[in-house]
């Protein structure tokens, strides 16, 4: 009688901590199955239109920001480049940093380039017309939003402090919250690039 | 297609927006049809098309976008698919146009309808309306259910629908017209003790999210507000929201019950012949 019960409890937590419980070995948030798979258009700074096709392959991380960004877009894209550095040399390339800007006003083609290539050669700046960000933004359920400019034009844009891993067939695996340090970033994609090789 | 601005659906479903205009239209057919005895009158049907029209706005307008993006606003869509809602519809007794549809469509009951049918016994015990009505509020707001709630679509649906469903099942157990006295519907002390029951858990729920210092829900700093608001406020509101309102939702529920159990009570007392006391 106790012998069924503590069987039947113990099958219970198996399958309690099988179901709510998150993968210990992952620093960021599991969405695997919460999130769509990666899918865009929006256009590279030399005007040409990039799907993710071009990145096939490669562990992808998607971050929204815009390059007037006072604080949280440089710190969160400077724990990225360390977090990648930290990679063996080999498994940089695997990797490959989308930023979006959502400040396609002020964003020009020549600022989002040398402002994504400051932040290593892995982070591409991608942007486009202001529908196909909503689009984008929607399908990831994040937004942006944009202050009322002040005297010289300067503005304040919001948005999503997240970073959205895919891994190389473009599935959704990861949401990195701000707060993880590089070690630990470095890590996971680190596992994703073994995991996408294995494969 | 026409530009509707903040009347257009920030996430078009066109599974809602079939039942929403399924139910209006089912309502507003039977209406002229109804004998005239049994057709609700002009409240009744403002407090129905009220009801209706708060939960498809909350759901398929641009008060869904802020919803998903600002916790109180999400906070305010919740108390009115839980509770403002469903407590008009039921409030306006739409059983003549349910009796009139089962009239035409299955006069003698239909196979398909008899497992329904359990289902919603199983779910009207009030035990189990009591517990789900509170359940779910408590499971939907738990943190890391939250967070997955708010960034899977499908979850984030299925949060919304099961709120709504379960508010009208609610609702109607507590605000069912059809008395008592007939043994059909719970009786109206249980119905008041169900009233105060659920709303201390609420109460409790809404003042911890109140005075929680730290921020209980993330998903809104990491997904990007609506637009600029601190954090801290965006939780007192939404901590307030479900506090307050729901609480207040139950006094007007219990006054509304004391208020026809004390109209019974006169009707029952005036109708019994005095003859049957020994008088002194």
């Amino acid at each position: 009688m106790t012998r069924a019960y503590t069987g039947l409890l113990l099958m219970a937590a198996l399958i309690l901590t099988g179901c709510l419980g998150q993968d210990p070995q992952w620093h960021g948030k599991d969405i695997r199955g919460l999130m769509p798979d990666l899918a865009f258009r929006l256009n590279a700074p030399s005007g040409a239109p990039v799907t993710p096709e071009a990145s096939a392959g490669k562990v992808r991380l998607l971050y929204f920001g815009y390059t007037s960004c006072p604080d949280v877009c440089p710190s969160t894209l400077a724990g990225l480049r360390q977090a990648i550095r930290r990679l063996p040399e080999a498994e940089r390339d695997a990797v490959e940093v989308l930023f979006v800007s959502v400040d396609p006003r002020r964003d020009t083609p020549e600022r989002l380039s040398s402002y994504a290539g400051f932040y290593g050669e892995q982070v591409t700046g991608l942007t486009g017309p202001i529908p196909a960000l909503r689009t984008l933004t929607r399908r990831y359920r994040t937004t942006f939003g944009y202050d009322q400019p002040d005297a010289e034009g300067n503005y304040n844009v919001s948005h999503g402090s997240a970073v959205y891993v895919f891994d190389g067939t473009g599935r959704a695996r990861l949401l990195l919250r701000p707060g993880l340090s590089p070690q630990q970033i470095s890590e996971d994609l680190a596992r994703l690039i073994r995991e996408s090789r294995a494969l | 297609m026409p530009e509707l601005g903040v009347l257009a659906p920030y996430d078009a479903s066109p599974l809602t927006i079939l039942v929403f205009v399924l139910a209006a239209a089912s309502y507003g057919y039977a209406l002229p049809r109804l004998p005239r005895n049994q057709r609700p009158g002009a409240l009744r049907v403002l407090a129905f098309g009220l009801g209706l029209l708060l939960c498809y706005g909350v759901m398929q307008t641009r008060f869904d976008y802020y919803a998903q993006y600002m916790f109180f606003v999400h906070r305010g869509q919740h108390l009115i698919l839980h509770h403002l809602g469903p407590f008009l519809i039921a409030l306006s007794n739409p059983l003549p146009v349910f009796r009139f549809w089962r009239a035409r469509l299955a006069p003698d009951g239909h196979p398909l309808l008899r497992p329904v049918g359990t289902l919603y016994r199983a779910l009207q015990q009030p035990v189990v309306a009591a517990l789900l009505f509170v359940g779910l509020i408590y499971l939907w707001l738990w943190p890391p259910i939250h967070f997955d709630a708010m960034l899977s679509r499908p979850l984030y649906w299925t949060m919304n629908w099961s709120m709504l469903l379960d508010g009208l099942l609610f609702w109607w157990l507590m605000l069912d017209a059809r008395s008592p006295a007939g043994g059909r519907t719970l009786g109206y002390g249980k119905r008041i003790l169900i009233l105060a029951l659920v709303a201390l858990p609420q109460m409790l729920l809404g003042a911890w999210i109140v005075f929680s210092r730290g921020q209980v829900y993330d998903v809104y700093e990491v997904c990007g507000r609506a637009w600029p608001m601190a954090p801290e406020t965006d939780q007192l509101l939404g901590g307030l929201l479900t506090w307050i309102p729901p609480a207040m939702m139950s006094v007007l529920g219990i006054l509304l019950l004391l208020r026809r159990a004390l109209h019974e009570d006169g009707q029952a007392l005036a109708s019994q012949p005095v003859t049957g006391g020994r008088s002194p």
